[in-house]
């Protein structure tokens, strides 16, 4: 692999554009790997879905697979999912509750917190291999969570999760305040599509206002031609969704879009449908307000449900849409291969409406075989498509250049809601990340 | 060939031929059209799904595609369906419940894949004949990681 300088690395990031490489260079990518999802905090998942000791789910850390558990004394721990002997997965299901994870190759038996248990024929080993506690599953260096969602690190040292988090916080907090109990639970199922491009092309396209009217026209077209505008019945949160995306350009001009440190980004709601959003009190959403109110009372309910964010991006695992109780955990599986793992909440103490109408926001926003994502992941791969011509060097990310203007809690924000700050922004963050040696 | 064959091997062909505009006129007009994103889904309110429209949304997605910008649809994605194993498993005298299994080859944009599903057809007893109440597809790799789905199973 040919040694890329920090001096390479930075030449591929301009002021208002970016080399082609960064989404087709393999060798770019391996360098992605080691120093950026190799140091970031990368969302894991929810603790709801780790309620009780023995309890785990597994997935990936980059290239890493990674078991995540409550352990005996209550505290969540990310591990390897690697024997120690000879390299096997230990834990081959998505999910579930044990006591152990039990090699199935040679039976080498670890407890949920990845220390070595049980070991078959340990005698055989020299140092017997009884007890050793360089024989355990490796652990994922730093694990913590903010409101129950679960980040961790692969590197030992850096910013702390909320260092790291700064004002995202904020998105988080948004997404948790809106349950009556307090508490959020991973629900309904999770959507794991892909597509044949590079990781950043999703995070660069959810905080980009310019491109439903383009990307989603004919979903648009076939809402505004079906019968009924206002449909009733199940439609009716996917066919108002499809026609929110038509909102004229004014309205996606002002929306706010922020930028904050280490790449993360935030976009200001573009909605104005009353059956949508909970704050324009349309009549169906009486009971979980007033749910709401006799938990927190009439103003904080009102300040909670006031707020108003479309997606939020914690660069570079993570977006989500608090308002809409949406979440998508972003992968990369090669230079122009990535998965898309999205998941819905239940607002716990929420009554049953709300979370019927989460999954039928699911099924049109993130569904995997949805009239809007499908326009989304096709434009992807067009995109990777386009960028492997070496015709044209460079991508133009010139929109509201110029213009950002620095705002409170650390953040920047773009002059109108179509600027694209957020990628530029993602882009500065991912030059630090790369350029940093180990 | 029995009327529900005739129907199912209709559909198929319909599909298989972009004749969309008669493939919809097969269900009525309180039709559902479901592909279960999970194993054994028992119902599509409270679990997402991969598809589940009702009739409503089924006509947009099949207008959807006649759209020039319809970007994952234009081209559209070409299908054989190979639809075996058909049975009979209810009939209340207006309604009939088939199940079937289906092999599809979809193609588009120099990629090819295989589905393969076990489907359930509720067919009601009209004067126009049989129609599709509803239509429920489980696929085999529902759960998988999958790459957008723009075609009709």
């Amino acid at each position: 692999m040919p040694t890329l300088s920090a001096d390479d690395i930075a030449r591929l990031v301009e002021p208002d554009r970016v080399h082609r490489a960064v989404y087709t260079d393999p060798h770019v990518f391996e360098l992605e790997i080691e120093r950026l999802f190799g140091r970031a905090w990368l969302l894991l998942g929810h603790e709801s879905q780790v309620p009780n000791p023995g309890d785990f789910f597994t997935t990936r850390m980059a290239r890493e697979p990674v078991i995540v558990a409550r352990h005996t004394d209550g505290s969540v721990r990310a591990l390897v999912n690697r024997c120690a002997h000879r390299g096997t997965t230990v834990c081959d299901a998505p999910s579930g509750t044990t006591r152990q994870f039990v090699c199935p190759y040679h039976g080498w038996t670890y407890g949920t917190d990845g220390a070595l248990a049980v070991v078959p024929f340990a005698e055989g080993y020299d140092p017997p291999a009884a007890g050793r506690r360089d024989l355990g599953l490796a652990r994922v260096p730093r694990v913590d969570a903010y409101r129950g969602f679960i980040f961790a690190s692969l590197a030992d040292d850096g910013p702390s999760l909320l260092e790291f988090l700064g004002h995202l916080r904020t998105s988080f907090d948004d997404l948790v305040d809106r349950a009556p109990s307090g508490q959020v639970e991973v629900a309904g199922g999770v959507f794991k599509h892909t597509y044949r491009g590079n990781w950043k092309l999703v995070l660069e396209n959810h905080n980009d206002a310019v491109h439903p009217a383009f990307v989603h026209a004919s979903s648009i077209w076939a809402a505004r031609e079906s019968s009924k505008p206002e449909s009733d019945g199940y439609a009716e949160i996917a066919v108002r969704q499809m026609l929110q995306n038509g909102a004229p350009p004014e309205l996606w001009e002002s929306t706010g879009l922020w930028a904050a440190p280490y790449g993360h980004s935030f976009m200001g709601d573009y909605h104005t449908d009353s059956r949508l959003v909970t704050a324009l009190d349309h009549p169906v959403f009486r009971e979980y307000r007033t749910a709401l109110e006799r938990r927190v009372g009439a103003e904080a309910a009102a300040r909670t449900l006031g707020v108003s964010r479309w997606n939020s991006i914690v660069y570079p695992s993570c977006s989500f849409m608090s308002q809409f109780r949406q979440l998508r955990i972003v992968q990369p599986l090669a230079v122009d291969r990535t998965l898309v793992s999205a998941y819905s909440f239940r607002l716990v103490g929420a009554p049953e409406q709300m979370f019927r109408d989460t999954v039928a926001f699911a099924n049109v926003v993130n569904g995997t075989g949805s009239p809007v994502l499908t326009d989304d992941l096709e434009v992807y791969e067009r995109a990777q498509h386009g960028l492997t011509t070496a015709r044209s060097d460079w991508v133009y990310l010139g929109r509201g250049h110029g213009s950002d203007l620095p705002d409170e809690h650390r953040t920047w924000r773009g002059k109108t809601g179509t600027s694209e700050i957020h990628i530029r922004n993602q882009l500065a963050a991912w030059v630090r990340y790369l350029t940093e040696e180990p | 060939m029995s009327d529900v064959d005739q129907l199912l091997v209709r559909e198929a062909w319909l599909l298989d031929h972009q004749r969309l505009d008669e493939w919809l006129g097969l269900f009525t007009d309180d039709a559902v059209y479901w592909v279960p994103l999970q194993m054994d889904q028992a119902e599509p309110f409270t679990t997402a799904s991969l598809i589940y429209d009702d009739r409503r949304l089924l006509e947009i997605r099949v207008r959807q595609a006649r759209h020039p910008r319809a970007h994952a649809r234009v081209p559209a994605p070409r299908t054989v369906h190979q639809v075996t194993n058909v049975q009979v498993v209810a009939d209340d005298g207006r309604e009939l419940t088939v199940t079937s299994s289906l092999v599809m080859v979809e193609y588009r944009k120099e990629h090819q894949r295989v589905w393969g599903g076990l489907v359930e057809h509720r067919l009601r007893r009209t004067d126009a004949g049989l129609r599709i109440a509803a239509k429920r597809v489980d696929l085999v790799n529902s759960e998988s990681e999958l790459e957008g789905i723009a075609c009709l199973f």
